[in-house]
């Protein structure tokens, strides 16, 4: 399902996915089975856009951003890139489009080759494009350094020597030398401690203002999304169940799936947290090996309603500019399930 | 407006692998097995290097004279059936031991790294022909397999270390592989992907370096395997030729004399056996000094 | 009411191939019963190292001085095996990652039942019952079918469950819980906590909980230490701690948290606190966050600050409390 993107009318939106599906088969050593990771997701991003898509574990939003990269190949849908279809392209046709895509990843301790300077790190996407000289490289590397609030002298230095928040500085200084279109972060700020988390969402921010790249935001956490995303896809065992603005999301929740994470998530003053009234979900989110039929949140869904929900698959509903919703409950006019004062017992 | 830049680190002097080598180095140095494994190696290096200068009489000089003589201030080692000085040829019979031993196993990693790279990193087809044709090399015995080929071959030092160098690359294509595999799941190698550097910039730069390590390692624990190969290969009259001092030939000749003259059995074999363990302890101080503790 | 678990002047080196460093110093804390106490700080504060310490289970080249008297009894001091009594009985842990202390080749009831074994000597078909009753009370649904299946066959959250559940297998006074939920999805997260603040009003276990995630002290604990490189920077019960930090450092924790707004301004920014946390390698002189903090005066630098009472209940070790934000917002 497709949610309207801003696009500016020369540039359209800067990311088009349709119909993107990836499974994974287990060899049959591991037990077989399909693991349904991806399944029918249709996602826009604008120019200059940053778009949240949060989603638990399990869920398929770090299979999704691959996917993108082409890191992952997917078994169908079409990803357009500036309205070209990269889905198919050969690994030489896709290298020059990758200088308009690039990635921050999560784990900063895996993500930076150890046996590499910072420097030369930052300027292997310039390199590999031929586009700077062995000259100018030190006083390119310097440049990107100091775009990402480090000192310059770093770029000698090993990755080793640095904090896990000074990393991932480096990977975003990476990932935005050659001044992409498409900065897909997958949960690049989870493994830091809050108060680095901090910088780097800072950093973020501002450089997203600053050079205006479109951005595709992969979380768990609801309250970073909040913090830095325009528009919000919430993903359920490889499907997007609903995506809206910040406002909408946040304000009003559609689907049942997106309120329990909303309510889940602790908020830090006590006096908020332990007077709200909250929903707190039953059992655990079932493995995408074996998704249940029908809407595939039913066996946790407090209001679910089968056989309806048991047995159909939700169709998007339309509920206001650009907010969209997969349930059987929700409709077009607003009406939708209320968590907090349905009848299942809540906290 | 960027933020303020974070308090830079105190200037650290080490680059990371001078660091890791000095770690290194200290763990090594603090195991004595390890140490006497180093020191036994560099004993037969120097053995061998300077054979002629160590050797008191021409190792190939018979002598009719002291024909199978037990160890003497004079022979120390005694002298063969016949006459030849036992310690001389010992000295001398470092050299191929070294030769087949080190030079194969070299021989091997030249060929195997690249193989497995190119099949860990491709995988799918290539992948699947490479392994299977290691998996059928691997199912014969190694000297089963050394020795088939020696003997195709035919006798000579050099097509036993070929022979031995040949059976020893399935197990390194199979580590070298397997390291790969593990690698190129790293998010940095999908980082390089992402910017665009193609293939062979991959392979080269971002996968190899991290991979060599394990795999130069894995390498050096099977020379004491092909020193022990090449000493059987001998034995067998498939290595070195007569009269050529080889410890394995030095063996193979000792047999019927060796209820007159034990010591033409004993030297040799005690010469395959000291230099095989210490190449096994020098390799075991090094794979512990450098363990996956100094991995990122 | 007689203090639980007390902890005196704790300072723990650690001796690295660079040469020994300090993770904590000089660290006192008091757990009443029933109690849930919050050890909270980032990566190198020393709140992981603490609990460890307490049951004695820390790296072999720590070197742990100071006191922790549980009961009266010191848990540094006594002889082997009446700490191992204690451990498992009347301390009982729980660790971040639950795949790693849960053995994998022994079924989920076994393991919960080794532990009845051990410390409560019930026979085989008592302690398979327990096991049985104890998963229940961890809300794990289908409990006799459970106790068959391995570790691997249950998803993070239910295998951080089944921690709990062998954590409260023999009643303890006191559960020690390690970042037990930062491994966990948030809606998993959010039943465990209830799952502990039951018990801890069911049974009346203390807990010692250690975390960096301020959300989940907001949500469950009662009292709460903030931790900084090794040194207790501010102590308080949890509404305080939120409504009037004193401490720069707990300022700048609290302003670096994403919070819901319900009003967007364009220029908000989340609080940062500049540098990094540093690695002690000798006692440090004065304040141990002055490098880092906006209030640092020349004092700062060479008094080591006292913990300074702040009514009613609160107390900072800092030459200039209070709870203005000057962090850059």
């Amino acid at each position: 399902m497709n949610s309207p993107a801003p696009s500016t009318p020369d540039t359209g939106p800067v990311l088009a996915v349709e119909g993107l599906r990836k499974h994974f088969t287990l060899p049959r050593v591991a037990g077989g089975g399909v693991v349904r990771a991806v399944e029918q997701v249709d996602l826009t991003v604008g120019a200059g856009e940053v778009v949240g898509l949060v989603g638990e574990s399990g869920c398929g939003k770090s299979t999704l951003g691959r996917c993108l990269l082409r890191l992952t190949e997917p078994d169908a849908g079409t990803i357009r890139l500036h309205g070209r279809d990269i889905t198919h392209l050969s690994a030489r046709q896709l290298r020059p489009l990758r200088r308009r895509m690039h990635m921050v990843f999560q784990d900063p301790y895996s993500s930076l080759n150890p046996r590499m300077t910072v420097g030369q790190i930052i300027t292997e996407p310039l390199r590999a494009h031929s586009i700077t000289t062995r000259r100018d490289i030190d006083s390119t590397a310097g440049d990107l350094l100091t775009r990402v609030g480090l000192p310059t002298g770093l770029r000698d230095r090993y990755p080793h020597e640095l904090s896990g928040g000074q990393r991932q500085r480096v990977g975003l200084a990476r990932s935005l030398g050659l001044g992409p279109s498409l900065l897909v972060a997958d949960e690049p700020v989870s493994a830091l401690d809050v108060s680095v988390q901090a910088s780097i969402l800072n950093q973020l921010r501002d450089l997203q203002r600053d050079m205006g790249f479109s951005c595709l935001f992969i979380a768990h956490d609801l309250a970073t999304v909040e913090f830095l995303c325009d528009r919000i896809a919430v993903m359920y065992l490889g499907r997007i169940v609903e995506i809206g603005t910040r406002e909408q999301i946040f304000n009003t929740p559609m689907h049942p799936y997106t309120q329990a994470l909303l309510s889940a998530a602790p908020v830090p003053d006590p006096r908020v947290q332990r007077t709200r009234r909250r929903v707190i979900l039953d059992g655990d989110p079932p493995s995408p090996l074996n998704p249940p039929t029908g809407c595939r949140f039913h066996p946790r869904c407090p209001v679910a309603e089968p056989p309806r929900c048991r047995d159909q698959l939700p169709e998007p509903v339309h509920t206001g500019a650009g907010h969209l919703t997969r349930c059987h409950l929700v409709r077009p006019d607003g009406q939708a399930p209320n968590l907090l004062t349905a009848d299942r017992p809540t906290t | 407006m960027t933020v303020t830049p974070v308090d830079p680190q105190p200037a650290l002097t080490l680059t990371a692998r001078a660091l890791r080598r000095r770690r290194a180095r200290r763990r090594f140095t603090a195991r004595p097995l390890a140490v006497a494994g180093a020191l036994g190696v560099a004993l037969v290096v120097i053995f061998a290097v300077f054979a002629p200068l160590l050797s008191p009489v021409d190792p190939n000089a018979p002598n009719f004279d002291t024909v199978l003589a037990g160890p003497s201030p004079h022979h120390l080692a005694g002298t063969d059936q016949l006459g030849r000085d036992v310690l001389s040829r010992l000295f001398y019979g470092a050299r191929s031991a070294l030769l087949a031993g080190v030079l194969s196993t070299l021989l091997a990693t030249v060929v195997a790294v690249p193989v497995g790279l190119l099949a860990g990193y491709y995988r799918r087809i290539l992948d699947a022909v490479v392994m299977r044709i290691m998996d059928v090399a691997l199912a014969f015995p190694f000297l089963v397999l050394a020795v088939g080929l020696a003997a195709v071959l035919g006798p000579s030092l050099v097509n036993a270390t070929l022979a031995l160098g040949i059976a020893q690359i399935p197990v390194i294509v199979r580590i070298t592989r397997g390291e790969v595999l593990a690698a190129r799941e790293l998010d940095y190698v999908a980082a390089s992907v992402v910017n665009g550097s193609g293939s062979a910039t991959i392979m080269a730069r971002q996968i190899l370096p991290n991979v060599l390590s394990p795999v130069v390692v894995q390498a050096t624990l099977t020379i004491p395997t092909a020193i022990v190969g090449a000493a059987i290969l001998s034995y067998l009259g498939l290595g070195v030729q007569p009269p050529t001092a080889d410890w394995g030939a030095m063996l193979s000749e000792a047999r019927i004399y060796l209820s007159q003259a034990p010591w033409l059995g004993v030297f040799p074999g005690l010469a395959i056996f000291l230099t095989a363990l210490s190449f096994n302890l020098l390799g075991d101080g090094v794979r512990d000094a450098l363990d996956p503790r100094m991995r990122p | 009411m007689s203090t639980l678990l007390e902890i005196h002047d704790l300072t723990i080196w650690f001796d690295t191939d660079e040469g020994p460093v300090l993770a904590v110093n000089g660290l006192s804390l008091a757990l009443e019963p029933a109690q849930v106490l919050a050890l909270v700080g980032e990566s190198g504060c020393g709140k992981t190292v603490t609990a460890l310490s307490l049951l004695r289970l820390a790296p072999p080249n720590a070197r742990v001085t100071g006191q922790a008297r549980f009961d009266g009894k010191d848990l540094l001091a006594m002889p082997g095996r009446q700490l191992r009594a204690v451990r498992g009985r009347q301390i009982s842990m729980v660790f971040q990652e639950p795949m790693s202390s849960l053995n994998p080749v022994f079924t989920v009831g076994r393991q919960i039942a080794e532990v009845l074994r051990r410390h409560r000597k019930l026979s085989n078909r008592d302690a398979n019952a327990r096991a049985v009753e104890l998963l229940d009370l961890v809300r794990i649904p289908a409990a006799l079918r459970r106790m068959e299946e391995y570790p691997h066959q249950m998803s993070g959250g239910m295998r951080q469950r089944v921690m709990i559940a062998m954590a409260v297998a023999c009643d303890p006074k006191l559960i020690i819980a390690d970042e037990p939920t930062t491994a966990l999805d948030v809606t998993i997260q959010a039943q465990v906590l209830d799952i502990l603040r039951d018990l801890r009003e069911r049974f009346g276990t203390a807990i010692l909980l250690i975390t960096h995630n301020l959300g989940v002290v907001a949500d469950i604990a009662d009292r709460v230490v903030v931790m900084y490189a090794g040194h207790k920077v501010e102590q308080a019960p949890v509404g305080e701690l939120f409504a009037t930090p004193q401490h720069p450092y707990t300022i700048g924790l609290l302003g670096a948290v994403p919070r819901r707004q319900t009003h967007q301004s364009a220029d908000r920014r989340l609080a940062e606190i500049p540098g990094l946390v540093p690695v002690l390698r000798q006692t440090p002189t004065g304040c141990v966050f002055a490098p880092r903090c906006t209030r640092r005066t020349d004092p700062c630098q060479v008094t080591t600050p006292e913990l300074t009472p702040i009514p009613p209940d609160q107390h900072v070790a800092c030459l200039h409390p209070g709870t203005r934000q000057e962090v850059p917002a």
